[in-house]
């Protein structure tokens, strides 16, 4: 059945791409969510199944490379990691299939779009049932590759071809680590599977393996290497540029890929190496460092954007960045249970961000909305709910996730766990600020757009709200009734062995004992973000631009994101352009071809010019010649030896 | 299976072929339609012949299969026998030259129209040549095949080339025949130290080590340029953007692959000693070809020298696997220059079909294909991730398994050339970007027809293969493994019983 729920999406995807033509518009839309939806639902079923079993189930399909000492199959792996991940990717993505029927009405190449969304979801599905580190790089690259296409999906739009050449460049620089990661792994333990690398891992600590010439320890150099992967897919620190720039594709994209599954995958794979990560404190410490400063980072330029879907990329920025602390405190169990948590209200916010943009007829700028919540009182409606998710508002499901994660953090009471809570609690103000920026610039005070675009504003159609309305759902209570079994009592029943805590790492045990102010700080500083929020541009609106005045450097600071882009280009981009200029007409023109082929040429040619100058056509100048001749050969005889 | 000369006749059937073209009357239009047939027919029946040779082969065995031997030449103790036979390393090589064969006469239907019938004579004495030399067991059949392959080469750049064919067929003539003498010397050397010709027998005869240096040296002369290794590569670029398409699709397919088949079929085996001394030499230039190269793609303008740069840089992760000396590298080296074939020959015959629509290869004359040309964009995007090395491809199983062969010995290497996974997606990406997308600026590019079913035909093939060798690459791997693991424990033992015969000295 797990096999059904994994290739019934790239059936649905062949099905759409190829035969688009022959079925049409409506049959492609058909054949791909029919096909999501039994998948989905499939899902839930084999998920129950995994709840029962007591360990991982591995369903071998085919083997895939045998060569010298690599042995790696293709199969699929059932525990309750992917089988949580399963239920997340395919009801999501059954979601927004359709809400794509509704969002893409318009466009001329639905099939095309909906065998790509498909698609990207059997990748996704590779990626989280894999049962060893190659089949994981297939998935991660499939879903990178139906990320590319995706961005690019409105090919006729220069930014959206910049940007899905950046995604995928960017990520495949991620990718360098991750396969040097592989590598790593294969030197140290023969094999590539995950149940022997995680079976010998504990007999890996303290070993060294010598790596660019230095001496290092073995599993902390595997762990960071792959973390490096993690990094780009997640949009980390660094690796991060692309992301904001995916927001070029259609908005369902962004929710499926750029928000709920894709990007969520480096968190899922830190989760899923725990058993190698566990054993090495400064990966760890890596880990949770780059998250926490990711979290703060991302959040603090998410307050200055004007682009809706900017802001709520910087977002999701920012929360895979408190994933991925949890998963630096070892609460790999809190961090998947945010991945879950998040994955509703954030595809919400997406949805209901497309909803929006639907509704005022592709305008994206927050300055050029307002005044829209009695229009779309729906949309109006989902945006709180995902807002108040987002913001860790007590009671939906944000506030659980995100609450455990810095309990935890704080509980883990190192070094790295008290960073990642000061910036996290920080970042909480940032979030709940920007999320009630975007909702008051978008729907309350005067409407800014022109009057057309305001007389034609309207509420997105049935087929559009109901995905809404489920996200919705999960984003109100689905944190409060799983709660127990991601991070609470339950946990080590539920997660079994498919997540590795050491005992001394167990951060989550003590998230009930830390004190009280510690525990309540991160939701004062939501509500007073909310409330700033309110201040700034609902009783107030002059303050923002005062205040971008007063602190003018800091304000373009963040508008222009820090910069990374600028000094990307400058730095990476334009210089390899030169470089390649310059190799090619210098280097192979000048100097191979000038001292090679070409100048051995032209000596060639300068010597047949001096041979044929002797060539004088005088009879005395060959006779003279002849007569050195004669008189060299019988000296040469002459001398007596 | 042995009373079937199989070999022969796959090697000289062609010929066959091309008597039939001779025969060919009539007028112009009739000579250049009978030849189209004749070569295909003859080319697609060959290629059906050497897939018994897969069916037949014995993938438990390192030894030489379909193994025909008989006295060619004899002058005093001098003798040259007709040796034939193939293993592991040429069995796929073999395979690839049939295929690539009746693909190119099926590319050249429309595109060639002038003396169609010498061309396809060309093309079938080319696959002869092919076939033979990687199943020639015989030093000097070996040498009359390698170079042999050049004349037709030359004839099809040259006489069917674009403007400047002259330039390239001289500049290809230079590096080539340079490397070419030097060979034939060492062949003689081999000759002398050996007292035969027989290839089986120079690869376990054990030379010494001072000779194995210069004796190494001479041979690479001749394979790096075919490589082509950075430096002596400039001659790609040129040959490719003047040949026809067909013709780029066995330079790409077949010729460069003569070079890497020489590496793993003469220099390793037979100087184990040398090549393991001249290996940091190897890695520099491979890390070299990779890096340099695949900065020079993303400057260029011309599709057909974008994609002869990645060749290079492809190819220099060929040369690294083999180098490395593990199983893992050197069957990635296997699959890589397999994976190239089919790859960079696709890609070729892609700039083919715009070519043939629009006459010019310059990229920024081109853009948003993708409107008029769906079906092409898909072909075109297939192949290039395939280049870019998209695990579900052939490209992934070559590059991950020469990496991880080579972190093994040397990780400054592997990270080197781990590079070209952004810096291959970058160029390739870049060029496909500048093609298939953004918007048609112009009426000739509006008119663009999409593939037609001749097109799709050439292309169906490879695509299939290409997700086969990815999908379920032990198809592949299982043949070349038994030949590749007997290589690398010879080559290895040879190395370690030279150590310790240093350190008791």
């Amino acid at each position: 059945m797990a096999i059904v729920v994994v290739f019934l999406p790239l059936l649905a995807a062949v099905i759409a791409g190829f035969g688009g033509r022959a079925i049409g518009d409506r049959g492609a839309e058909l054949v791909t969510c029919a096909g999501l939806i039994v998948s989905a639902a499939l899902a839930a079923v084999v998920f129950y199944g995994i709840l029962g079993q007591h360990d991982a189930q591995i369903i071998p399909l085919a083997s895939w490379i045998v060569s010298g000492g690599v042995d790696v199959s293709w199969s699929l792996r059932l525990d309750t990691l992917s089988g949580v991940m399963m239920v997340v990717v395919t009801l999501v993505s059954a979601m927004v299939h359709i809400y794509s029927i509704g969002y893409m009405a318009h466009d001329p190449h639905i099939p095309r779009f909906m065998a790509y969304l498909s698609l990207f979801t059997f990748f996704m599905l590779m990626l989280v049932t894999a049962d060893n580190f190659v089949q994981l790089f297939f998935g991660w690259e499939g879903v990178g590759l139906a990320s590319y296409l995706l961005i690019g999906f409105w090919s006729d739009r220069p930014t959206a071809n910049a940007a899905a050449i950046k995604a995928f460049v960017v990520n495949r620089i991620g990718d360098f680590g991750f396969a040097l990661g592989i590598f790593t792994v294969f030197v140290v333990f023969g094999s590539l599977d995950f149940g022997t690398v995680f079976a010998k891992a504990p007999s890996a600590v303290g070993t060294t393996i010598e790596f660019l010439h230095w001496r290092v320890p073995s599993l902390t150099l595997a762990c960071i290497l792959l973390f490096v992967g993690a990094m780009g897919k997640s949009a980390q620190l660094g690796l991060h540029t692309w992301l904001p720039d995916a927001m070029e594709g259609p908005t369902p994209v962004s929710a499926l890929i750029h928000a709920a599954t894709m990007v969520t995958a480096g968190v899922y794979m830190v989760a899923r190496l725990s058993p190698m990560f566990e054993y090495s404190a400064t990966a760890l410490a890596v880990v949770g460092v780059i998250g926490g400063t990711t979290a703060m980072f991302a959040a603090s330029i998410g307050m200055a954007q004007n682009d809706i879907k900017r802001v709520i990329a910087y977002s999701t920025c920012s929360q895979l960045g408190y994933m991925f602390f949890a998963a630096g405190v070892s609460a790999y169990g809190a961090a998947i249970f945010h991945l879950f948590t998040h994955a509703f209200f954030k595809a919400l916010l997406f949805l209901g961000a497309g909803s929006v943009i639907h509704a005022v007829g592709g305008e994206q700028d927050m300055r050029r909305m307002g005044g829209l919540w009695q229009k779309i009182p729906y949309t109006y409606a989902v945006m709180w709910i995902g807002s108040l998710s987002l913001a860790g508002i007590p009671l939906f499901s944000g506030y659980f996730s995100k609450d455990t994660i810095l309990a935890a953090s704080w509980a883990a009471g190192d070094a790295v766990g008290r960073y990642s809570y000061c910036l996290g609690t920080f970042t909480a103000f940032l979030t709940a600020f920007y999320s009630w920026r975007l909702i008051i610039m978008t729907f309350h005070g005067k409407p800014r757009a022109d009057a057309e675009t305001m007389h034609h504003v309207h509420e997105s159609p049935w087929v559009m709200l109901i995905p809404l309305f489920v996200l919705a759902a999960g984003a109100t209570v689905a944190g409060y009734f799983t709660r127990g079994f991601f991070i609470g009592e339950g946990r080590t029943a539920f997660w079994k062995a498919s997540i590795l805590v050491l005992p001394a790492h167990n951060s989550l045990g003590g998230v009930e004992s830390i004190p009280a102010a510690i525990a309540y700080l991160p939701l004062v500083c939501a509500l007073l973000g909310i409330a700033v929020a309110y201040l700034c541009y609902m009783v107030r609106p002059g303050i923002p631009a005062a205040l971008a005045m007063r602190f003018r450097a800091l304000y373009l600071f963040l508008l222009n994101k820090w910069y990374f882009d600028e000094l990307y280009d400058r730095l990476f981009v334009h210089t390899a352009f030169v470089l390649g200029d310059g190799l090619w007409k210098t280097g192979d023109g000048t100097i191979i071809d000038g001292l090679g082929p070409d100048g051995i040429s032209a000596a060639t040619r300068e010597l047949a010019r001096e041979a044929s100058k002797l060539q004088t056509g005088y009879v005395y100048h060959y006779a003279f010649v002849m007569l050195i001749g004669v008189v060299a050969l019988v000296t040469w005889y002459l001398i007596p030896r | 299976m042995t009373h079937w000369p199989l070999l022969t006749l796959v090697t000289f059937l062609p010929l066959v072929g091309v008597f039939f073209i001779m025969l060919a009357r009539g007028d112009e239009a009739v000579v250049a339609r009978n030849a189209r047939n004749i070569a295909l027919s003859t080319s697609v029946i060959v290629f059906l012949l050497s897939l018994l040779l897969w069916i037949g082969f014995d993938p438990n065995t390192a030894a030489f299969q379909f193994v025909e031997r008989a006295n060619w030449v004899q002058i005093g103790g001098f003798e040259i026998t007709y040796h034939m036979g193939i293993d592991g390393i040429s069995l796929f090589f073999v395979l690839l030259s049939t295929l690539l064969t009746p693909i190119c006469v099926l590319a050249s239907w429309q595109s060639v129209h002038s003396q169609v019938r010498e061309y396809m004579i060309a093309f079938l004495v080319l696959e002869t040549l092919m076939v033979g030399l990687f199943s020639a067991l015989d030093f000097v059949l070996f040498y009359v095949f390698f170079e042999g392959v050049l004349i037709p080469m030359f004839l099809i750049i040259g006489v069917w080339g674009g403007p400047r064919r002259v330039y390239a067929a001289f500049k290809f003539f230079l590096y080539t025949f340079l490397g070419s003498v030097l060979m034939l010397l060492a062949i003689l050397a081999v000759y002398f130290q050996t007292g035969t010709t027989d290839i089986t027998v120079a690869l376990t005869h054990h030379f010494p080590a001072g000779l194995q240096k210069w004796l190494w040296l001479a041979f690479l002369a001749s394979f790096a340029v075919k490589v082509p290794m950075w430096p002596v590569h400039t001659w790609l670029p040129d040959a490719h953007v003047e040949a026809p398409t067909a013709g780029s699709v066995i330079l790409a397919g077949i010729l460069l692959k003569m070079g890497g088949y020489g590496l793993i079929r003469f220099s390793l085996p037979m100087f184990p000693l040398a090549s393991a001394y001249f290996t940091p030499l190897m890695f520099t230039l491979s890390a070299v070809a990779v890096i340099y190269t695949s900065f020079v793609a993303l400057a260029q303008t011309d599709m057909k020298k974008l994609i002869a740069y990645s060749s290079v840089a492809h190819m220099g992760f060929v040369t690294m696997g083999i180098f490395a000396v593990t199983s893992e590298a050197v069957q990635g080296a296997m699959i890589q220059m397999l994976s190239h074939g089919l790859v960079s020959a696709a890609l070729f015959l892609c700039v083919g079909v715009v070519y043939d629509r629009l006459h010019t290869r310059d990229i920024d004359r081109y853009g948003g294909l993708v409107t008029r040309m769906p079906a092409y964009a898909f072909v075109f995007m297939a192949f290039a991730l395939a280049s870019i090395g998209l695990p579900g491809t052939s490209g992934f199983v070559g590059e991950f398994l020469i990496l991880l062969g080579t972190y093994r010995v040397s990780t400054l290497e592997c990270f080197l050339a781990a590079t070209a996974m952004f810096l291959g997606a970058a160029y390739m990406l870049y060029l496909y970007r500048r093609i298939i997308f953004g918007t048609i600026t112009r009426d000739d590019l509006r008119g663009m027809l999409d593939l037609s079913f001749r097109e799709k035909a050439v292309f169906a093939p490879l695509i299939l293969l290409v997700l086969w060798m990815g999908i379920y690459p032990n198809s592949f791997l299982t043949p070349i493994r038994a030949s590749i693991d007997h290589l690398v424990a010879q080559v290895n033992a040879a190395t370690a019983g030279a150590a310790l015969h240093a350190s008791l000295n």
